[in-house]
């Protein structure tokens, strides 16, 4: 009979402070056994690699470019099981964040030996799993938008999406490739990415850099009205008539 | 200026050769004029005549006033403070007085004010600037600017400190070559940064400096981080406040390199145009995530910093142009040389 040991993700953004935290790992071992899975350089390399593998305590950095530690987070309170998040970092700023995404802990780098083997042990008995404490907690806008399909965290980043349309108690996101569905609201999305996103209609967000032009169309027996031309995509968005000023405006 | 770079000076008369010296005396001048004119003036409509009666008096005797000074600096940078003020009054009266007579021989008629007058107004006009820098040096007094030049002095930050240490401790089993050389390389900047930094430092000193601290970064960020330097024609000897350079390239760092996977490249370009030195720096910019309170608060203190040290000739540009943040800092170039001969008669 084999022992289940907890299986661990690294990731920082920068080589030697991934070193370092291994090193110090392996001086966990005698203590606390577990299986080093692997690495990732950002947070979306680890929501990557956590939707392919089983992964108990993901040790995370804060400060990554492409998506960072809690961005990452965010996307995965979204899984019905999500590992144990312990975060590193070097700044003394993020606790309560760290806290309000259900972190189990929290080191500061230069991580201490004894400090790293308490926060795994507390990782494994104290998982928390309540994914509901989600709520805005960075002022920063997410780079990703992430939809979960069977209990895998499927991301979307945000400079790939055509634009966001509410239908019923979802938001479909199209992208040129495909479309996915979001359980956010609409206002809450326009708060967020208003800088990136137009409102062209009560229920429609659409990419500034997706549009290339507007058409005004007259309907047979109705009042004629813009629509929205797309970058690579055929379908023609209304503007609704409170907002054709952004016609003017574009 | 002189006020600041040594130490325990005393209140002394203004750089005369000083640009913002300068433009300061043209306005208080001109402001006194228009009100001499004002009350010469019986009627509002009349005013700009009588400035104009003023102006042609006030001007060239202002002008050649501040050019003689200032080609007498050394000599009145020798005397002390009373001596200095007697010699600056007296030279005022005694151009004042050429003016006149020259302006009576050249215009004659045009000069309506006799020589008692226009040695009222050059009087008044000389007392007002002379007190004026007075209450100017003293404002920026020795006690008061230490306080502000030591408050503002770079502060690093504790993100770079400690991401270091983590990078050091790494290196430590593996390669402690590297991590000795690391180390060496945190205790030269640290000196530097919890020393006395009043004192200007060289330019060649400053960039050495920078060199230390981008080794450091390329420990942690590795090929990320490419820089490239333009400082073959760089004043070596240029004086400049220490500090200046290296805080802008730690903003370089964690604003155009960090954010990104794709290496991202600095570009340090320090050249002598005339008698300016010229430093450009240039890094990519991500108006993504940009959360720059941090980055203001170092450039501020940067432009506060040569502002004390150089007053108007310095000057400071931070531009952003799509994805390349660029800063464009002139300072006067003076030498370590030319301040020895200076202060050393």
């Amino acid at each position: 009979m084999t022992i289940q040991v907890p299986r661990v993700l690294v990731v920082d953004d920068e080589a030697p402070a991934r070193n370092r935290l291994k090193d110090l790992l392996d001086d966990c071992r005698p203590n606390f056994p577990f299986e080093l899975v692997g690495e990732a350089v950002n947070g979306r390399e680890a929501v990557e690699i956590i939707n392919q593998t089983h992964i108990d305590i993901v040790l995370l950095d804060i400060r990554m470019p492409v998506m960072d530690g809690i961005e990452a987070a965010r996307h995965l309170q979204k899984l019905q099981n999500p590992p144990a998040i312990v975060f590193t970092t070097a700044l003394d700023g993020h606790a309560l964040d760290a806290f309000e995404l259900n972190a189990v802990d929290y080191l500061l780098k230069p991580i201490r030996l004894e400090r790293l083997l308490t926060a795994l042990k507390k990782a494994l008995t104290n998982r928390s799993l309540s994914p509901g404490a989600l709520g805005v907690i960075t002022s920063r806008a997410r780079t990703h938008l992430s939809v979960t399909e069977r209990d895998r965290v499927m991301l979307v980043p945000v400079a790939d999406i055509c634009y966001m349309r509410a239908e019923l108690k979802y938001v479909t996101l199209k992208t040129l490739e495909r479309e996915f569905l979001l359980e956010e609201s609409l206002v809450n999305l326009e708060k967020e990415f208003g800088d990136r996103f137009v409102r062209i209609h009560r229920n429609c967000l659409v990419a500034r850099k997706n549009i290339i032009g507007f058409e005004k169309v007259t309907p047979e027996g109705s009042e004629s009205h813009w629509v929205v031309l797309l970058k690579g995509l055929p379908e023609k968005l209304p503007v609704s008539r409170r907002q054709t000023h952004i016609v003017k405006e574009f | 200026m002189a006020s600041i770079n040594q130490n325990g000076v005393t209140i002394s008369l203004p750089n005369f050769c000083n640009l913002g010296s300068i433009l300061r005396s043209l306005l208080i001048v001109n402001s006194i004029g228009l009100v001499f004119a004002l009350a010469r003036a019986d009627q509002l409509s009349l005013l700009w005549q009588e400035f104009l009666y003023v102006a042609t008096f006030l001007e060239p005797a202002l002008l050649a006033s501040m050019v003689t000074l200032c080609g007498v600096r050394q000599f009145i940078d020798r005397m002390n403070y009373r001596l200095g003020l007697v010699f600056v009054v007296l030279t005022v009266l005694l151009i004042s007085t050429v003016v006149h007579q020259l302006g009576q021989s050249i215009l004659p008629g045009e000069m309506t004010y006799g020589l008692v007058h226009v040695w009222i107004l050059s009087l008044f006009a000389a007392g007002v600037l002379l007190l004026y820098f007075d209450l100017r040096t003293r404002a920026l007094s020795p006690a008061l600017t230490e306080a502000r030049l030591q408050a503002l002095q770079a502060r690093i930050r504790p993100h770079f400190l400690f991401n270091s240490l983590n990078a050091v401790l790494s290196l430590i089993r593996s390669e402690p070559k590297r991590a000795e050389r690391a180390l060496e390389n945190m205790a030269e900047l640290f000196r530097v940064l919890m020393a006395d930094n009043r004192r200007l430092t060289t330019l060649d000193r400053e960039v050495e400096l920078c060199r230390h601290y981008l080794e450091i970064e390329e420990l942690r960020l590795g090929e990320r981080l490419k820089i490239i330097w333009h400082v073959d024609k760089m004043p070596a000897d240029a004086l400049i406040p220490p500090l200046v350079l290296q805080p802008l390239l730690e903003n370089a760092v964690y604003h155009g390199v960090e954010p990104s996977t794709s290496s991202g490249e600095i570009l340090i370009n320090i050249y002598r145009n005339r008698d300016q030195v010229v430093i450009v720096l240039r890094n990519p910019y991500f108006p993504q995530n940009n959360h720059h309170s941090g980055n203001k608060m170092a450039l501020n203190n940067i432009r506060e910093r040569l502002a004390l040290h150089f007053d108007a000739e310095a000057s400071f540009k931070a531009t952003s142009m799509g994805e390349v943040y660029q800063v464009t800092m002139t300072i006067p170039y003076v030498s370590e040389k030319s301040q020895r001969e200076k202060l050393s008669p």
